[in-house]
Protein backbone atom coordinates (compact mmCIF):
# COMPACT_ATOMS: atom_id res chain seq x y z
CA UNK A 1 0.00 0.00 0.00
CA UNK A 2 2.74 2.16 1.03
CA UNK A 3 4.72 1.55 -2.42
CA UNK A 4 1.51 2.45 -3.94
CA UNK A 5 1.53 5.88 -2.62
CA UNK A 6 5.16 6.15 -3.46
CA UNK A 7 4.26 5.18 -7.32
CA UNK A 8 1.25 7.75 -7.67
CA UNK A 9 3.33 10.27 -5.94
CA UNK A 10 6.34 10.01 -7.95
CA UNK A 11 4.19 9.73 -11.38
CA UNK A 12 2.58 13.12 -10.03
CA UNK A 13 6.47 14.99 -9.72
CA UNK A 14 7.46 13.20 -12.53
CA UNK A 15 4.50 14.58 -14.54
CA UNK A 16 5.10 17.83 -13.36
CA UNK A 17 8.55 18.02 -13.87
CA UNK A 18 8.25 17.07 -17.53
CA UNK A 19 5.47 19.41 -18.74
CA UNK A 20 8.16 22.27 -16.75
CA UNK A 21 11.09 20.94 -18.85
CA UNK A 22 9.15 20.76 -21.88
CA UNK A 23 8.07 24.15 -21.85
CA UNK A 24 11.18 25.51 -20.45
CA UNK A 25 13.09 23.58 -23.73
CA UNK A 26 10.37 24.78 -26.18
CA UNK A 27 9.52 28.22 -24.99
CA UNK A 28 11.38 29.30 -22.53
CA UNK A 29 15.46 29.36 -23.20
CA UNK A 30 16.75 31.42 -25.75
CA UNK A 31 18.01 29.82 -28.85
CA UNK A 32 21.60 29.50 -28.93
CA UNK A 33 23.60 32.11 -31.00
CA UNK A 34 26.08 29.91 -33.10
CA UNK A 35 24.31 26.37 -33.12
CA UNK A 36 20.57 27.43 -33.40
CA UNK A 37 17.69 25.78 -33.06
CA UNK A 38 19.11 22.22 -32.95
CA UNK A 39 21.20 23.01 -29.55
CA UNK A 40 17.75 22.50 -27.77
CA UNK A 41 18.13 18.69 -28.06
CA UNK A 42 21.36 19.34 -25.48
CA UNK A 43 18.40 19.63 -22.92
CA UNK A 44 17.28 16.09 -23.36
CA UNK A 45 21.07 14.61 -24.39
CA UNK A 46 22.52 15.65 -20.80
CA UNK A 47 19.80 14.13 -19.13
CA UNK A 48 19.31 11.10 -20.81
CA UNK A 49 23.35 10.59 -20.71
CA UNK A 50 23.18 11.19 -16.76
CA UNK A 51 20.09 8.65 -16.30
CA UNK A 52 22.22 6.00 -18.71
CA UNK A 53 25.42 6.15 -16.14
CA UNK A 54 23.55 6.66 -13.30
CA UNK A 55 21.39 3.39 -14.49
CA UNK A 56 24.39 1.55 -14.90
CA UNK A 57 26.22 2.44 -11.41
CA UNK A 58 23.04 1.22 -9.95
CA UNK A 59 23.43 -2.21 -11.56
CA UNK A 60 26.77 -2.49 -10.77
CA UNK A 61 25.41 -1.65 -6.68
CA UNK A 62 22.86 -3.91 -6.90
CA UNK A 63 25.12 -7.09 -8.71
CA UNK A 64 27.26 -6.60 -5.91
CA UNK A 65 24.30 -7.02 -3.38
CA UNK A 66 23.08 -9.87 -4.81
CA UNK A 67 26.14 -11.76 -5.20
CA UNK A 68 26.40 -10.83 -1.47
CA UNK A 69 23.24 -11.22 0.05
CA UNK A 70 21.59 -14.14 -2.97
CA UNK A 71 18.25 -11.93 -2.76
CA UNK A 72 16.20 -11.98 -5.63
CA UNK A 73 15.07 -8.05 -5.11
CA UNK A 74 18.56 -6.72 -5.75
CA UNK A 75 18.87 -9.01 -9.12
CA UNK A 76 15.16 -7.57 -10.47
CA UNK A 77 16.34 -4.03 -9.42
CA UNK A 78 19.54 -4.88 -11.64
CA UNK A 79 17.95 -6.32 -14.54
CA UNK A 80 15.26 -3.50 -14.80
CA UNK A 81 18.10 -0.83 -14.33
CA UNK A 82 19.92 -2.29 -16.87
CA UNK A 83 17.39 -2.18 -18.95
CA UNK A 84 16.61 1.00 -18.84
CA UNK A 85 20.21 2.14 -19.05
CA UNK A 86 20.25 0.59 -22.05
CA UNK A 87 17.21 2.39 -23.87
CA UNK A 88 18.51 5.32 -22.16
CA UNK A 89 22.01 5.12 -24.17
CA UNK A 90 20.42 4.39 -26.77
CA UNK A 91 18.53 7.39 -27.27
CA UNK A 92 22.05 9.48 -26.21
CA UNK A 93 23.72 7.76 -29.54
CA UNK A 94 20.57 8.44 -31.57
CA UNK A 95 20.05 12.35 -30.48
CA UNK A 96 24.19 12.74 -29.85
CA UNK A 97 24.75 12.73 -33.86
CA UNK A 98 21.68 14.95 -34.60
CA UNK A 99 23.24 17.72 -32.63
CA UNK A 100 26.91 16.69 -33.39
CA UNK A 101 26.18 17.40 -37.33
CA UNK A 102 24.91 20.64 -37.13
CA UNK A 103 27.91 21.77 -34.64
CA UNK A 104 31.03 20.08 -35.07
CA UNK A 105 29.70 19.39 -38.92
CA UNK A 106 30.08 15.62 -38.62
CA UNK A 107 27.70 12.71 -36.87
CA UNK A 108 30.73 10.82 -34.87
CA UNK A 109 34.00 11.36 -33.46
CA UNK A 110 35.80 8.99 -32.06
CA UNK A 111 36.63 11.00 -29.05
CA UNK A 112 36.29 9.98 -25.02
CA UNK A 113 32.84 10.49 -24.05
CA UNK A 114 31.68 9.29 -27.34
CA UNK A 115 33.52 5.82 -27.67
CA UNK A 116 33.40 5.01 -24.17
CA UNK A 117 29.38 5.57 -24.57
CA UNK A 118 29.28 3.34 -27.22
CA UNK A 119 31.12 0.51 -25.63
CA UNK A 120 29.17 1.06 -22.22
CA UNK A 121 25.90 0.72 -24.66
CA UNK A 122 27.73 -3.14 -26.21
CA UNK A 123 28.56 -3.95 -22.45
CA UNK A 124 25.30 -3.63 -21.35
CA UNK A 125 23.28 -5.15 -24.34
CA UNK A 126 26.02 -8.21 -23.85
CA UNK A 127 24.52 -8.16 -20.34
CA UNK A 128 20.99 -8.70 -21.45
CA UNK A 129 21.69 -11.13 -23.86
CA UNK A 130 23.22 -13.06 -21.19
CA UNK A 131 20.03 -13.52 -19.15
CA UNK A 132 17.95 -14.50 -22.26
CA UNK A 133 20.64 -16.90 -23.46
CA UNK A 134 21.26 -18.66 -20.18
CA UNK A 135 19.17 -22.01 -19.63
CA UNK A 136 17.40 -20.69 -16.18
CA UNK A 137 16.61 -17.49 -14.45
CA UNK A 138 18.79 -18.15 -11.54
CA UNK A 139 21.87 -18.71 -13.47
CA UNK A 140 21.23 -15.84 -15.67
CA UNK A 141 20.89 -13.86 -12.87
CA UNK A 142 24.07 -14.50 -10.81
CA UNK A 143 25.76 -14.67 -14.57
CA UNK A 144 24.43 -11.06 -14.99
CA UNK A 145 25.77 -9.78 -12.30
CA UNK A 146 29.40 -11.25 -12.68
CA UNK A 147 29.06 -9.19 -16.35
CA UNK A 148 27.62 -6.32 -14.05
CA UNK A 149 30.57 -6.27 -11.94
CA UNK A 150 33.26 -6.50 -14.37
CA UNK A 151 31.73 -4.41 -17.15
CA UNK A 152 31.27 -1.38 -14.56
CA UNK A 153 34.94 -1.66 -13.57
CA UNK A 154 35.88 -1.59 -17.19
CA UNK A 155 34.37 1.57 -17.92
CA UNK A 156 37.21 3.83 -16.36
CA UNK A 157 40.24 1.65 -17.89
CA UNK A 158 38.64 2.29 -21.25
CA UNK A 159 37.83 5.65 -21.00
CA UNK A 160 41.83 6.32 -19.98
CA UNK A 161 43.01 3.77 -23.15
CA UNK A 162 40.85 5.94 -25.16
CA UNK A 163 42.00 9.46 -24.01
CA UNK A 164 45.76 8.52 -24.31
CA UNK A 165 45.07 7.12 -27.58
CA UNK A 166 43.22 10.45 -28.93
CA UNK A 167 45.37 12.90 -27.75
CA UNK A 168 46.14 14.12 -31.27
CA UNK A 169 42.39 14.62 -31.69
CA UNK A 170 41.29 17.16 -28.86
CA UNK A 171 37.48 16.44 -28.43
CA UNK A 172 35.60 19.52 -29.27
CA UNK A 173 34.46 21.86 -26.11
CA UNK A 174 31.11 22.57 -26.32
CA UNK A 175 30.41 25.52 -23.79
CA UNK A 176 33.65 26.69 -22.35
CA UNK A 177 32.58 28.91 -21.05
CA UNK A 178 30.01 28.15 -18.57
CA UNK A 179 26.30 27.89 -19.61
CA UNK A 180 24.14 31.01 -19.08
CA UNK A 181 21.94 30.87 -16.17
CA UNK A 182 18.67 30.34 -17.93
CA UNK A 183 19.95 27.69 -20.13
CA UNK A 184 21.16 26.13 -16.42
CA UNK A 185 18.20 26.23 -15.43
CA UNK A 186 16.67 24.61 -17.94
CA UNK A 187 18.98 21.93 -18.06
CA UNK A 188 18.90 21.22 -13.98
CA UNK A 189 15.12 20.93 -14.25
CA UNK A 190 15.36 18.49 -16.92
CA UNK A 191 17.91 16.38 -15.42
CA UNK A 192 15.70 16.28 -12.43
CA UNK A 193 12.95 15.13 -14.53
CA UNK A 194 14.50 12.47 -16.07
CA UNK A 195 16.18 11.37 -12.91
CA UNK A 196 12.85 11.19 -11.39
CA UNK A 197 11.76 9.34 -14.36
CA UNK A 198 14.14 6.97 -13.96
CA UNK A 199 13.46 6.25 -10.46
CA UNK A 200 9.45 5.66 -11.05
CA UNK A 201 10.64 3.40 -14.01
CA UNK A 202 13.23 1.13 -11.95
CA UNK A 203 10.87 0.77 -9.33
CA UNK A 204 7.27 -0.01 -11.88
CA UNK A 205 10.02 -2.59 -13.61
CA UNK A 206 11.35 -4.43 -10.03
CA UNK A 207 8.27 -4.57 -8.92
CA UNK A 208 6.90 -6.20 -11.89
CA UNK A 209 9.43 -8.94 -12.21
CA UNK A 210 8.95 -9.13 -8.22
CA UNK A 211 5.45 -10.21 -9.06
CA UNK A 212 6.23 -12.04 -12.47
CA UNK A 213 8.88 -14.27 -10.08
CA UNK A 214 6.07 -14.89 -7.73
CA UNK A 215 3.60 -15.79 -10.91
CA UNK A 216 5.84 -18.11 -11.83
CA UNK A 217 6.56 -19.95 -8.34
CA UNK A 218 2.77 -19.98 -7.68
CA UNK A 219 1.75 -21.77 -10.95
CA UNK A 220 4.58 -24.44 -9.94
CA UNK A 221 3.57 -24.87 -6.84
CA UNK A 222 -0.03 -25.55 -8.06
CA UNK A 223 0.82 -27.69 -11.30
CA UNK A 224 3.71 -30.36 -9.66
CA UNK B 1 49.11 -24.30 3.18
CA UNK B 2 50.85 -21.92 0.25
CA UNK B 3 52.58 -24.88 -1.19
CA UNK B 4 49.61 -26.94 -1.19
CA UNK B 5 47.61 -23.87 -3.91
CA UNK B 6 50.04 -24.04 -6.19
CA UNK B 7 50.11 -27.77 -6.30
CA UNK B 8 46.49 -27.43 -7.05
CA UNK B 9 46.82 -24.85 -9.90
CA UNK B 10 49.43 -26.75 -11.42
CA UNK B 11 47.22 -29.66 -12.05
CA UNK B 12 44.84 -28.05 -13.64
CA UNK B 13 47.30 -26.39 -15.61
CA UNK B 14 48.67 -29.71 -16.42
CA UNK B 15 45.74 -31.19 -16.98
CA UNK B 16 44.72 -29.11 -19.79
CA UNK B 17 48.48 -29.08 -21.29
CA UNK B 18 47.95 -32.71 -21.67
CA UNK B 19 44.60 -32.96 -22.83
CA UNK B 20 45.70 -30.38 -25.79
CA UNK B 21 49.02 -32.60 -26.49
CA UNK B 22 47.38 -35.33 -26.86
CA UNK B 23 44.46 -34.86 -28.79
CA UNK B 24 45.99 -31.08 -30.61
CA UNK B 25 42.73 -30.61 -32.14
CA UNK B 26 42.26 -26.78 -30.87
CA UNK B 27 45.45 -25.83 -31.15
CA UNK B 28 45.64 -27.18 -35.14
CA UNK B 29 42.67 -25.29 -35.67
CA UNK B 30 43.53 -21.93 -34.04
CA UNK B 31 46.64 -21.72 -35.49
CA UNK B 32 45.18 -22.34 -38.90
CA UNK B 33 42.51 -19.70 -38.12
CA UNK B 34 44.85 -17.40 -37.17
CA UNK B 35 47.43 -17.75 -40.29
CA UNK B 36 44.13 -17.79 -42.34
CA UNK B 37 43.06 -14.52 -41.25
CA UNK B 38 46.18 -12.74 -41.50
CA UNK B 39 46.28 -13.75 -45.02
CA UNK B 40 42.78 -12.92 -45.93
CA UNK B 41 43.90 -9.16 -44.30
CA UNK B 42 47.04 -9.41 -47.09
CA UNK B 43 44.91 -9.63 -50.03
CA UNK B 44 42.65 -6.31 -48.56
CA UNK B 45 45.94 -4.22 -49.08
CA UNK B 46 47.98 -3.09 -52.35
CA UNK B 47 51.53 -5.11 -50.86
CA UNK B 48 54.47 -2.99 -50.57
CA UNK B 49 52.33 0.44 -50.20
CA UNK B 50 52.43 2.66 -47.43
CA UNK B 51 49.13 1.63 -45.86
CA UNK B 52 51.33 -1.98 -44.78
CA UNK B 53 53.30 -0.59 -42.26
CA UNK B 54 50.58 1.82 -40.58
CA UNK B 55 47.79 -1.11 -40.54
CA UNK B 56 50.18 -4.26 -39.71
CA UNK B 57 49.62 -3.45 -35.94
CA UNK B 58 45.69 -3.85 -36.66
CA UNK B 59 45.92 -6.55 -38.43
CA UNK B 60 47.83 -8.41 -35.81
CA UNK B 61 45.90 -7.42 -32.93
CA UNK B 62 42.74 -8.30 -35.60
CA UNK B 63 44.41 -11.69 -35.31
CA UNK B 64 45.26 -12.43 -31.95
CA UNK B 65 41.79 -10.93 -30.77
CA UNK B 66 39.96 -13.17 -33.10
CA UNK B 67 42.57 -16.47 -32.14
CA UNK B 68 41.71 -15.55 -28.39
CA UNK B 69 38.46 -15.60 -28.44
CA UNK B 70 38.45 -19.05 -30.37
CA UNK B 71 40.73 -20.60 -28.39
CA UNK B 72 38.61 -18.88 -25.20
CA UNK B 73 35.58 -21.01 -26.59
CA UNK B 74 37.40 -24.33 -26.43
CA UNK B 75 38.71 -23.91 -22.94
CA UNK B 76 35.43 -24.98 -20.86
CA UNK B 77 33.12 -26.67 -23.49
CA UNK B 78 35.79 -29.52 -23.86
CA UNK B 79 35.81 -29.64 -20.08
CA UNK B 80 32.05 -29.64 -19.94
CA UNK B 81 31.63 -31.90 -22.84
CA UNK B 82 34.10 -34.24 -21.51
CA UNK B 83 32.34 -34.33 -17.95
CA UNK B 84 35.52 -32.88 -16.89
CA UNK B 85 33.70 -29.58 -15.52
CA UNK B 86 32.07 -31.51 -13.16
CA UNK B 87 34.34 -33.04 -11.19
CA UNK B 88 36.67 -29.72 -11.57
CA UNK B 89 33.67 -28.54 -9.00
CA UNK B 90 33.64 -31.15 -6.86
CA UNK B 91 37.24 -31.14 -6.64
CA UNK B 92 38.61 -29.91 -3.14
CA UNK B 93 40.44 -26.98 -4.48
CA UNK B 94 39.55 -23.48 -4.08
CA UNK B 95 37.69 -21.13 -6.52
CA UNK B 96 40.73 -18.91 -6.77
CA UNK B 97 43.03 -22.09 -7.50
CA UNK B 98 40.83 -22.82 -10.08
CA UNK B 99 40.38 -19.87 -12.06
CA UNK B 100 44.23 -19.46 -11.87
CA UNK B 101 44.63 -23.33 -12.87
CA UNK B 102 42.33 -22.24 -15.80
CA UNK B 103 43.38 -18.86 -16.60
CA UNK B 104 47.30 -19.94 -17.02
CA UNK B 105 46.31 -23.16 -19.26
CA UNK B 106 44.47 -20.29 -21.60
CA UNK B 107 46.88 -17.75 -21.28
CA UNK B 108 49.99 -20.85 -22.11
CA UNK B 109 47.56 -21.86 -25.25
CA UNK B 110 47.36 -17.92 -26.75
CA UNK B 111 51.20 -17.78 -25.94
CA UNK B 112 52.25 -21.26 -27.69
CA UNK B 113 49.82 -20.14 -30.96
CA UNK B 114 50.89 -15.92 -31.26
CA UNK B 115 55.04 -17.24 -30.78
CA UNK B 116 53.91 -19.28 -34.04
CA UNK B 117 51.54 -16.68 -35.93
CA UNK B 118 54.18 -13.60 -35.09
CA UNK B 119 56.87 -15.00 -36.91
CA UNK B 120 54.33 -15.84 -39.68
CA UNK B 121 52.89 -12.52 -39.68
CA UNK B 122 56.49 -10.82 -39.82
CA UNK B 123 57.13 -13.07 -42.94
CA UNK B 124 54.09 -12.21 -44.99
CA UNK B 125 54.03 -8.50 -43.79
CA UNK B 126 58.03 -8.32 -44.83
CA UNK B 127 59.10 -7.47 -41.10
CA UNK B 128 62.10 -8.05 -38.97
CA UNK B 129 61.88 -11.39 -37.76
CA UNK B 130 63.36 -10.44 -34.34
CA UNK B 131 60.86 -8.49 -32.39
CA UNK B 132 61.62 -8.58 -28.81
CA UNK B 133 59.17 -5.03 -28.28
CA UNK B 134 56.12 -6.81 -30.14
CA UNK B 135 56.70 -9.90 -27.77
CA UNK B 136 56.76 -8.47 -24.70
CA UNK B 137 53.24 -6.25 -25.81
CA UNK B 138 51.57 -9.68 -26.59
CA UNK B 139 52.54 -11.11 -23.28
CA UNK B 140 51.38 -8.41 -21.56
CA UNK B 141 48.19 -8.06 -23.54
CA UNK B 142 47.61 -12.19 -23.31
CA UNK B 143 47.50 -12.00 -19.68
CA UNK B 144 44.63 -9.47 -20.02
CA UNK B 145 42.48 -11.25 -22.79
CA UNK B 146 43.39 -14.47 -20.55
CA UNK B 147 42.34 -12.90 -17.53
CA UNK B 148 38.83 -11.05 -18.16
CA UNK B 149 38.37 -14.75 -20.94
CA UNK B 150 38.78 -17.05 -18.39
CA UNK B 151 35.61 -16.00 -16.45
CA UNK B 152 33.52 -15.55 -19.31
CA UNK B 153 34.53 -18.35 -20.93
CA UNK B 154 33.20 -20.41 -17.65
CA UNK B 155 30.22 -18.61 -18.19
CA UNK B 156 29.11 -18.97 -22.12
CA UNK B 157 29.20 -22.76 -21.33
CA UNK B 158 25.82 -22.97 -19.76
CA UNK B 159 24.31 -21.05 -21.74
CA UNK B 160 22.78 -21.37 -25.37
CA UNK B 161 24.54 -20.17 -28.34
CA UNK B 162 27.57 -20.02 -26.56
CA UNK B 163 29.95 -19.24 -29.50
CA UNK B 164 28.15 -16.28 -30.33
CA UNK B 165 27.87 -14.92 -27.13
CA UNK B 166 31.61 -15.48 -26.02
CA UNK B 167 32.70 -12.38 -28.70
CA UNK B 168 30.12 -10.21 -27.20
CA UNK B 169 30.99 -10.08 -23.86
CA UNK B 170 34.79 -10.23 -24.37
CA UNK B 171 35.40 -8.02 -27.02
CA UNK B 172 33.62 -4.29 -25.70
CA UNK B 173 35.94 -5.45 -22.14
CA UNK B 174 38.80 -5.95 -23.49
CA UNK B 175 38.62 -2.61 -25.79
CA UNK B 176 41.28 -1.08 -23.65
CA UNK B 177 43.78 -3.46 -24.23
CA UNK B 178 43.39 -3.98 -27.39
CA UNK B 179 43.64 -0.34 -27.64
CA UNK B 180 46.90 0.21 -25.79
CA UNK B 181 48.63 -2.61 -27.41
CA UNK B 182 47.51 -1.52 -31.21
CA UNK B 183 49.23 1.87 -29.85
CA UNK B 184 52.19 -0.28 -28.20
CA UNK B 185 52.90 -2.14 -30.94
CA UNK B 186 52.87 1.03 -33.81
CA UNK B 187 55.66 2.14 -31.92
CA UNK B 188 57.45 -0.92 -31.61
CA UNK B 189 57.48 -1.41 -35.22
CA UNK B 190 58.27 1.90 -35.83
CA UNK B 191 61.65 1.32 -34.02
CA UNK B 192 60.82 3.44 -30.71
CA UNK B 193 62.38 2.95 -27.74
CA UNK B 194 61.01 1.27 -24.83
CA UNK B 195 60.36 4.89 -22.55
CA UNK B 196 57.69 5.90 -25.53
CA UNK B 197 56.19 2.55 -24.56
CA UNK B 198 55.59 2.64 -20.86
CA UNK B 199 52.30 4.16 -20.83
CA UNK B 200 50.93 1.75 -22.43
CA UNK B 201 52.29 -1.16 -21.33
CA UNK B 202 51.22 0.24 -17.87
CA UNK B 203 47.69 0.72 -18.76
CA UNK B 204 47.94 -3.18 -20.02
CA UNK B 205 49.50 -4.20 -16.78
CA UNK B 206 46.78 -1.92 -14.84
CA UNK B 207 44.15 -3.84 -16.66
CA UNK B 208 45.78 -7.36 -16.02
CA UNK B 209 46.05 -6.92 -12.19
CA UNK B 210 42.45 -5.18 -11.67
CA UNK B 211 40.74 -8.06 -13.99
CA UNK B 212 43.11 -10.79 -12.50
CA UNK B 213 41.48 -9.51 -8.90
CA UNK B 214 38.38 -8.72 -9.77
CA UNK B 215 37.76 -12.02 -11.83
CA UNK B 216 39.50 -14.49 -9.18
CA UNK B 217 36.84 -12.74 -6.72
CA UNK B 218 33.94 -13.63 -9.28
CA UNK B 219 34.78 -16.57 -10.87
CA UNK B 220 32.85 -18.35 -7.98
CA UNK B 221 29.56 -17.02 -9.24
CA UNK B 222 29.83 -18.54 -12.99
CA UNK B 223 30.60 -21.81 -11.94
CA UNK B 224 27.72 -24.53 -10.58
CA UNK B 225 27.04 -25.07 -6.97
Amino acid sequence: MQGRLIDYSLIGVCFTLMIAAISLISVYVPTEEQMGVVQRIFYFHVPLAWVAFLAFFVVFIMSLLYIWKGDEKWDFRAYASAEIGVVFTTMVLITGPIWAKSAWGTWWTWDMRLTTTLVLWFIYVAYLMVRSFASDEERGARFAAVVGIIGFIDVPVVALAIVLSRTQHPSPIVFEGGLASSMLLTLLVSVAAFTVFYVLLLRLRASTRQMTSEIMKLRQELEI
Amino acid sequence: MKSSFWVKVSAILWKDVLTEFRTRDTFTSVLVFSILVIVIFNFTFVPGSQMFETVAPGVLWVTFTFAGVLSLNRSFARDKEKGCLDGLVLCPADRVALYLGKMLSCLAFMLVVEAIVLPVFAVLFDLPLYLPKLAVIAVVATIGFAAVGTVFSALVVHTRARELLLPLLFFPIIIPVIIAAVKASELALSAASWSEMTSWLTIIAAFDVIFTVAAALVFDYVLEE
